[in-house]
């Protein structure tokens, strides 16, 4: 690898005052053809291409991002990362995510900052006790670790959870994942974009497409802002825009984009260690290195694409946040903001063909992308590259609608909507 | 976040609405002799359309009666308000 991050490169960079660092990755102008052309530069996106060219030599290949890279979603998302999912299809497909988190930073020589530092969920009623107890049950099963905590243990956890019995949703217990955790989202996308980038991946930004060129059922390339591209082989993977791009073929797809918010505080010193979860009140919170506490908030219950969430929605995030740490009730707001994500009626993502040869989808991870990005990029790069599923998402077809056999992860998507 | 202007109480917050989604799909009129597609189509697929959309809402904190509306998703403007059964009356 050319320009390796190391202590020496760190130390070098130093004498020269940090001025002579290499660019991480080149900016591409689009080539006239290319093998395979991945629409979408997000964490998903950049990592279909990175495994593309790492893992099936796929070499002449491009990413093009109507915007800047990771400048959607990957920017956006609260960068929790979990694999405690219901059923057997989820648990492989996101503890398979999951597993390549853990040796990540070193695969890229990039530090995404991963940090597993465990996520609790909280039961606050009967039916959430029960529906956890079962949760971790099938998570243990499938060899995913999990465990059911009692109200005092969810204390000893996190101390600074309000667990009185008093409150309008006392917390009832929890489960806790301890291999779950954070990551730095933004170098999730510079890291796997500087892989890609030397294994000669094109990255090409402000590149919109406009329209998808085909004869018959066979792809034959892409209009863009920069012009046409051919190509024979498209993955979309563009998130809340799927149903665009999916329009100018003419398919529908089983999506609704919504706005999804979230805001983080004012930066103060460490004092929550850890991810807590809330689905029933719809709270959920975790601190970031640089102090700040990160939100997340529910979706609007329109279709939008405008980024940006109603403020009814926020209000009803903070109202939960405080009644459960009520030491928050003081601290005051810094940025709030909203990214649009494709949900799927059973919650569960979509990586397959489909009926038109050489078209791929990568889509509807509504509110949970980000955990899965080294999978769904491993996974769907494989689905690409064999013109097949991997095993490991054959269940998460385009046919499952058509057949019913959907993977309902309503409980484990921990985002109302 | 915006204005929804309810055809029987006037101009109230969103937030006292309900979304019942894209409008005009109409029940299957011979469901028993629905292929599996069709019913994937009836049941999953949707336009999700940036820019107009038609769809329905539900002033659910108010008078509780559904109506269309066709507004554009890439800015939430509103263009037209009009009632169940009644076409979109802008294309």
């Amino acid at each position: 690898m050319k320009n390796k991050y190391s202590i020496f490169s760190l130390i070098k960079n130093a004498f020269s005052g940090h001025e002579n660092w290499q660019r991480t990755w080149s900016d591409a102008t689009p080539k006239k053809e290319y093998d395979a052309i991945i629409i979408g530069g997000g964490g998903h996106g950049l990592a279909t291409a990175y495994y593309l060219a790492k893992k099936h030599k796929m070499n002449n290949i491009a990413v093009v991002e109507k915007g800047w890279i990771g400048g959607g979603n990957t920017g956006r998302n609260t960068t929790i990362i979990r694999s405690n999912y219901l059923w057997d299809a989820s648990a492989g497909l996101y503890d398979h995510a999951l597993k390549i988190w853990e040796g990540l930073s070193q695969e890229l020589n990039y530090n995404v900052m991963f940090s597993q530092r465990g996520v609790m969920n909280l039961a606050h009623n009967l039916q959430d006790v029960r529906d956890l107890k079962r949760r971790t049950h099938a998570n243990r099963l499938n060899g995913i670790d999990a465990v059911w905590l009692n109200t005092e243990e969810v204390k000893k956890f996190c101390p600074i959870i309000n667990t009185s019995p008093n409150i309008r949703y006392p917390v009832l217990g929890g489960t806790l994942q301890k291999r779950a955790g954070t990551a730095r989202h933004d170098a999730v996308a510079w890291g796997y974009a500087r892989g890609a980038d030397q294994m000669g991946v094109d990255i090409i930004q402000n590149c919109e497409v406009k329209g998808i060129k085909r004869i018959g059922d066979k792809i034959e390339g892409i209009e863009t802002t920069k012009g046409f591209i051919k190509t024979n082989k498209i993955g979309v993977v563009a998130a809340g825009h799927s149903s665009v791009i999916a329009n100018m073929v003419g398919m529908r797809l089983p999506l609704e984009s919504k706005p999804l918010q979230a805001l983080v505080s004012e930066p103060v010193k460490p004092i929550i260690d850890t991810v807590v979860m809330s689905n029933a009140v719809h709270a959920y919170v975790s601190q970031s290195d640089k102090g700040e506490l990160v939100i997340g908030a529910g979706t609007d219950s329109y279709i939008s694409y405008t980024q940006k969430g109603s403020h009814n929605v926020v209000e009803e995030t903070l109202r939960a946040i405080l009644e459960l740490y009520p030491i928050f009730s003081r601290m005051k707001m810094l940025r709030q903001w909203g990214g649009i994500v494709d949900i799927c009626p059973d919650a569960s993502p979509i990586i397959s063909k489909t009926q038109i040869k050489g078209l791929y989808f990568n889509c509807g991870w509504g509110t949970g992308g980000f955990k899965a990005t080294p999978g769904s990029g491993d996974l769907f790069a494989h689905t690409i590259a064999n013109d097949e599923p991997h095993k490991l998402n054959s269940s998460f077809n385009l046919n499952r609608f058509v057949s019913g056999d959907l993977v309902d992860e309503h409980g484990a998507a921990a985002v109302a909507h | 976040m915006f204005l929804i202007n309810c055809p029987y109480c006037g101009e109230r917050d969103q937030s006292e609405f309900s979304c019942g989604g894209e409008a005009h799909i109409e029940r299957p009129k011979q469901p028993t002799e629905l292929s599996d597609d069709q019913w994937a189509e009836y049941l999953f697929m949707r336009k999700n359309v940036k820019g107009i959309q038609f769809e329905r809402w539900n002033h659910i904190h108010g008078c509780r009666k559904w109506f269309n509306v066709a507004r554009d998703t890439s800015n939430d403007k509103i263009h037209a308000v009009y009632k169940m059964g009644e076409r979109p009356p802008i294309k």
